[in-house]
């Protein structure tokens, strides 16, 4: 995997940071330039708070080459409690004890590594929340 | 613009090919359609792939393939939508002669998955999702269809038997498709026992990994001289988008691209959806069928799978869908899928579909998506 490809990522990998519209206020992320409720190309970097609910999950039994030392792993579609949906593995959890709607926090984990001596790619995960704070 | 017909047929076998290579199985494809159209020239090649280049280290397709169907000098691209690329190329074709720029000319779909590791397939197949947002997170295509699965179950109060219906037809009707890939019919004992990929989706609900090639020969339909016999006219041609990736819906249970180019299609066709009397829906995955079903105006929100259970989606149902096994029982050579939905629309509105005629087909629909519907492809044919 190249360097430069993940290096551009950091600020989303390690912080959320989408964009918000200046014009109309949408928020996105992953960011984009152009605004897809107004057109605006005012757009400027927001950082979400990484708190939201789980939309979807789905426990993997077969994976994609270079995550399969991780199987059986959980992914899911987390709505951020300012809009975005994000894509991301749910961890720290017992699948069958997760439910639609729980809160979950962003944890910063290491997503993948390209052999022993190749580039380890750190980035966001999920986790449930205690108590549902 | 000039209205533009088929004329010519031809299609390999889907199956795991071991012995035979993508240009083996275009050619077949490619010559058995250009015999059935009783012409030995084209002025150009549209050739749908989504994966040569990754599995088996091949890009350039159109000269290739061109060349080995003795056709060498003539244009000759690959189109690529993902696993819609087979109906992409057919909608490039449909330019070329709709335009008046070319009047015979072949469309294609090529596929190869099965020599590769199975790890290294899923992980290209997963190319059609968003790569820095999606596939880092080790998020497989099936994953992606099994999240949007989970979520309507739960919305819309479900279970996974209420989505048999559909892989029980598709078997069904792939058991007289001598083209298809799996012939036996299976039961729902079969369905609810399959193992899961990615839970809600088991074996069951997904199609399979296969190759397979397929071909269309397309000319104005007021040139076709002799060829007029058999010809069937494609009485629109439309394609819509939606955001690559899932985490960019505000909506992510609803196809809009499936919505934007089939009501495009039925404008251009002068139709309604209760028109159609047959539909080669993508059904990669039941829950896309479902989707598919109700973005596409067949059902209301959150009831595609009720047409299903309802019965009303088998050869003498109220919308015939995958009448010759589908992507999940013909199977998926993806880039190529798009093209066996046409081959086989055709063959039904010629009365040639067998045991699996449909009776009085006049209006036949195909819809070939890249990604999770990011791209959406359909054809609507009349004869």
């Amino acid at each position: 995997m190249d360097l430069a490809r993940n290096w551009r990522l950091k600020d989303q990998r390690f912080r959320l940071e989408g964009t918000v519209c200046a014009e109309c206020g949408a928020k996105f992320f992953p960011p984009r330039q152009v605004c897809t409720e107004c057109k605006s190309t005012n757009l400027t970097p927001h950082e979400f708070d990484g708190h939201g609910e789980l939309y979807s999950f789905t426990t993997l039994r077969s994976a994609p080459m270079g995550y399969e030392d991780q199987l059986p792993y959980v992914v899911g579609m987390v709505k951020l409690d300012e809009g975005p949906i994000v894509e991301a593995q749910i961890t720290d959890v017992n699948p069958d004890a997760l439910k639609i709607g729980q809160r979950v926090e962003m944890v910063t984990r290491k997503l993948r590594a390209y052999g022993d001596d190749g580039v380890i790619v750190y980035g966001y995960k999920f986790r449930p929340v205690a108590n549902g704070a | 613009m000039r209205d533009v017909s088929v004329v010519g047929i031809g299609q390999a076998k889907v199956k795991e090919h071991w012995e035979r290579s993508l240009r083996d199985l275009a050619t077949e494809a490619i010559l058995g359609a250009l015999k059935d159209a009783h012409v030995d020239h084209a002025d150009a090649l549209y050739v749908g792939n989504m994966l040569s280049g990754e599995l088996a280290g091949q890009e350039n397709l159109g000269a290739l393939i061109a060349d080995q169907v003795g056709l060498r000098g003539i244009e000759a691209l690959k189109v690529e939508a993902a696993c819609g690329g087979g109906g992409a190329a057919l909608r490039v074709g449909y330019l070329a002669v709709a335009s008046g720029q070319f009047d015979v000319v072949i469309v294609a779909g090529a596929e190869k998955l099965t020599e590769t590791s199975n790890c290294l397939t899923t992980a290209s197949l997963a190319m059609a999702a968003d790569g820095d947002y999606e596939t880092i997170h080790g998020i497989s295509f099936v994953a992606l269809n099994a999240l949007l699965m989970k979520r309507y179950m739960y919305e819309y109060d479900l279970v996974p038997e209420d989505f048999a219906a559909f892989t029980l037809n598709a078997h069904a009707n792939a058991v007289n498709n001598p083209y298809a890939m799996f012939r036996a019919p299976i039961t729902v004992e079969q369905y609810k026992k399959s193992r899961d990929i990615a839970d809600p989706i088991s074996v069951m609900d997904s199609a399979p990994i296969c190759d397979g090639a397929a071909a269309l020969v397309l000319m104005p339909t007021n040139r076709l001289n002799g060829n007029g016999a058999r010809a069937i006219k494609i009485a629109a041609s439309a394609s819509g988008t939606d955001s690559l990736g899932l985490q960019d819906r505000r909506d992510p249970l609803w196809l809009s691209a499936v919505e934007i180019s089939s009501q495009k299609a039925y404008a251009q066709a002068g139709i309604a959806p209760q028109d159609v009397d047959l539909f080669e829906v993508h059904d990669a995955f039941s829950i896309m069928s479902v989707m598919s079903l109700e973005a596409a105006g067949f059902a209301e929100r959150g009831r595609g799978a009720l047409l299903a259970r309802e019965g009303q989606i088998g050869i003498q149902g109220k919308l015939p869908l995958s009448t010759m096994g589908g992507l999940k029982a013909r199977g998926h050579p993806v880039g190529a899928t798009g093209v066996y939905q046409a081959v086989e629309a055709v063959t039904q509105l010629r009365g040639q579909a067998g045991k699996n005629q449909v009776p009085d087909a006049h209006i036949a629909m195909t819809q070939s998506l890249g990604g999770v519907a990011a791209n959406a492809v359909t054809h609507i044919f009349t004869n």
